[in-house]
């Protein structure tokens, strides 16, 4: 048995379709087999409600008098892009304010035109014969505009990786705050009620698919960017009215130390045509796997700490090397749960009526990371080799000769196996005196907590390392545990001198 | 109940916790403390029991005591039961119940503030 679509819009017409939330599906199938769930079941609804940073909305303003073509718009301070025709725009939703930072960014500009509220436009231009005008400032609500149309180039990601952290410092990233030591786990997206994981060959959902967006009836536009369904990573385009939109389904937010991003409310319903969409509905969280990454590694490939489900991350506890860390999920699932329930009312009560891609999205594809042409500069491309050093055991004495004999500050101190284990800087000898006189050996004064970095660390990296910990130099330690050579700020001046090629 | 105590050290260092222990008899747990060179700010949990016992102990003792009752706030119109918070609590303040709503259980709190810079949507705060 199959289903057409006209079949399915002319029950939703009639007020007789029949919407089942995705998160239910598994329950149904397993009562009434696949054939009776085919039979019974005319659209599944799925929801999600989280962070989705690749959000914006293109706005036309309407022409002032005398006219302007605005070359820079700012829209309550915060910048919209305006390389494009004379009052259009478009306002990204992690672009800052320039008064007040990431605690108010772009998102947070949208959420206040969805609630109604009036925005200050403020435009510059540098005049011309046909628009004369050089400077504007006005306030406008949305429905002064003639347009203010979402367009999100990357949503509603098919799975996202979750998040640990096993450096010995907090941070603050896009995927929340992260425990040192791997002490929690963070994760983003609603599992089985996420769209595309109820139909990962992308057969029912894209491009023309009428969807829910922030409240509003929306629309796929097709594959997002950095789409990558052939790993599992498959995202949309979408776009919607803001007119529609309510503030139950568009929420902006700031992560502390990261950015302002917006949380985007969006669920796909889909056709319940065949017995093969039956079966990629009934999905559960315990099949749908990612990986928890280690962000304690500021590389572009993070190591993977373990594979999990979505089921043990909604649990709340994760076991990791035999202990138990708490989860704590970015995106609301109480909210996704809303957003699909919000779709079956639409469709069960005949207000939204579906339609089969126009456009197939390519199911293959997977996203590239960047061809690099020029190396980033490692540590190794400006480390000081010519090392000098000193046993733990040496007389403090020794190690205040041998720091100014070379004309240096750090002193890397090595034990008998040529391991690094500490540091002695000029300042400790200059308190070793100050306090105790001459006496006692390098081993009493050393740092023995050394921050340290590797050969092929990027100097980005290890930079940030000097900041964070507020040192002047690292030693820097290669992949057999032995000391390579010492990056001082000194050494950081040869990225300038002569620019940096491979 | 948790109390957060608050005194002056002006008046010389006093033993205030171990004077308070040693008259009343009651164990005094110390969840958190910060002693500066003027004053003092100490959050202890005490047997519900004893609380009034203690508090009368310690503002003899001339400090100011004040009762822990709901010391984590979430503002309901911004907070969307994200759940970000929970995990970066080191005490079990915060869950989710069965209906996947953000609960919050202030007993435990000990107002490190974790939970606060953790919210994306800026919805907690500590009691004022």
């Amino acid at each position: 048995m199959e289903k057409t679509i006209e079949l399915i819009n002319t029950r939703i017409r009639d007020g007789n379709a029949r919407a089942i939330r995705a998160d239910q599906m598994p329950d149904i199938v397993d009562e009434l087999g696949v054939e009776g769930a085919l039979r019974e079941v005319d659209v599944v609804t799925t929801g999600t409600f989280g962070a989705m940073c690749s959000s914006g909305a293109f706005f036309n303003f309407g022409h002032s008098d005398p006219p302007i073509r605005m070359e820079k718009v700012w829209m309550n301070e915060v910048e919209a892009y305006a390389g494009i025709a004379a009052v259009d725009a478009y306002l990204g939703a992690t672009q800052k304010s320039e008064t007040q930072g990431i605690s108010y960014g772009g998102a947070h500009v949208l959420e206040d035109l969805v609630a109604g509220n009036s925005v200050r436009l403020r435009a510059q231009s540098r005049g011309t014969d046909c628009y004369p005008r050089k400077t504007l400032e006005i306030d406008l609500t949305l429905e002064d505009m003639n347009q203010a149309t979402m367009v999100n180039p990357r949503n509603s990601y098919q799975s996202y990786v979750a998040a640990s952290n096993t450096s010995d410092r907090t941070l603050h990233t896009y995927m929340g705050t992260l425990l040192p030591n791997a002490g929690n786990v963070s994760y983003s997206g609603a599992g089985c009620l996420s769209p595309i994981p109820n139909d990962p060959g992308l057969r029912t959902i894209g491009s023309g698919v009428p969807i829910f967006l922030c409240g509003a009836e929306g629309m796929i536009i097709g594959e997002g960017t950095q789409a990558s369904p052939g790993n599992g990573f498959g995202t949309l385009m979408t776009t919607g009215d803001m007119n529609d939109m309510s503030t139950d389904f568009l929420r902006a937010a700031t992560f502390k130390g990261y950015n302002s991003t917006l949380y985007v409310g969006l669920g796909v319903p889909i056709p319940v045509l065949d017995e093969e969409v039956v079966r990629q509905t009934a999905v559960r969280d315990e099949d749908l796997k990612t990986t928890i990454a280690d962000y304690g590694v500021s590389n572009r490939n993070r190591p993977d700490l373990r594979e999990v489900t979505y089921a043990e991350l909604k649990s709340g506890l994760v076991e990791m090397d035999g202990e138990e860390v708490k989860t704590s999920s970015l995106s609301s699932y109480k909210k996704a749960l809303e957003v699909a329930d919000e779709l079956k009312s639409w469709v069960e009560g005949g207000r939204m009526q579906l339609a089969l891609p126009t456009r197939r999205i390519n199911t293959e594809k997977t996203a590239r990371p960047m061809r690099d042409r020029a190396r980033a500069p490692q540590v190794r491309d400006i480390m000081n080799t010519s090392l000098v050093t000193i046993s733990e055991d040496e007389k403090i004495q020794t190690a205040a000769k041998r720091l100014l004999r070379g004309e240096i500050n750090h002193l890397p101190v090595l034990d008998d196996t040529n391991r690094l284990v500490g540091i002695v800087t000029t300042f400790d000898i200059a308190k070793a005196v100050a306090s105790n006189g001459k006496g006692g050996t390098v081993r009493d004064i050393m740092t023995k907590r050394v921050v340290y970095t590797s050969p092929a660390e990027a100097v980005d990296v290890a930079t940030r390392k000097l900041e964070m910990n507020n040192i002047s130099a690292l030693p820097v330690v290669d992949e057999n545990g032995k000391l390579a050579g010492i990056l001082s700020a000194i050494n950081l001046g040869k990225l300038f001198e002569r620019g940096w090629k491979r | 109940m948790k109390l957060l105590v608050t005194f002056s050290r002006k008046g010389g260092k006093q033993p205030l916790i171990a004077q308070t222990v040693k008259d009343t008899g009651v164990l005094i747990n110390v969840e958190r403390a910060f002693i500066e060179s003027n004053e003092g700010e100490v959050l202890i949990d005490v047997p519900d029991e004893d609380t009034e016992i203690i508090s009368a102990a310690m503002e003899k003792a001339g400090a100011r005591v004040k009762k822990i009752e709901d010391s984590v706030i979430r503002d309901e119109s911004e907070c969307v039961n994200c759940g970000a918070c929970i995990s970066v609590c080191p005490q079990d303040v915060l869950s989710f119940d069965e209906t996947w709503t953000l609960c919050i259980d202030s007993s435990k709190c000990v107002l490190c503030g974790k939970c606060v810079e953790a919210c994306p949507h800026q919805a907690l705060s500590l009691l004022p």
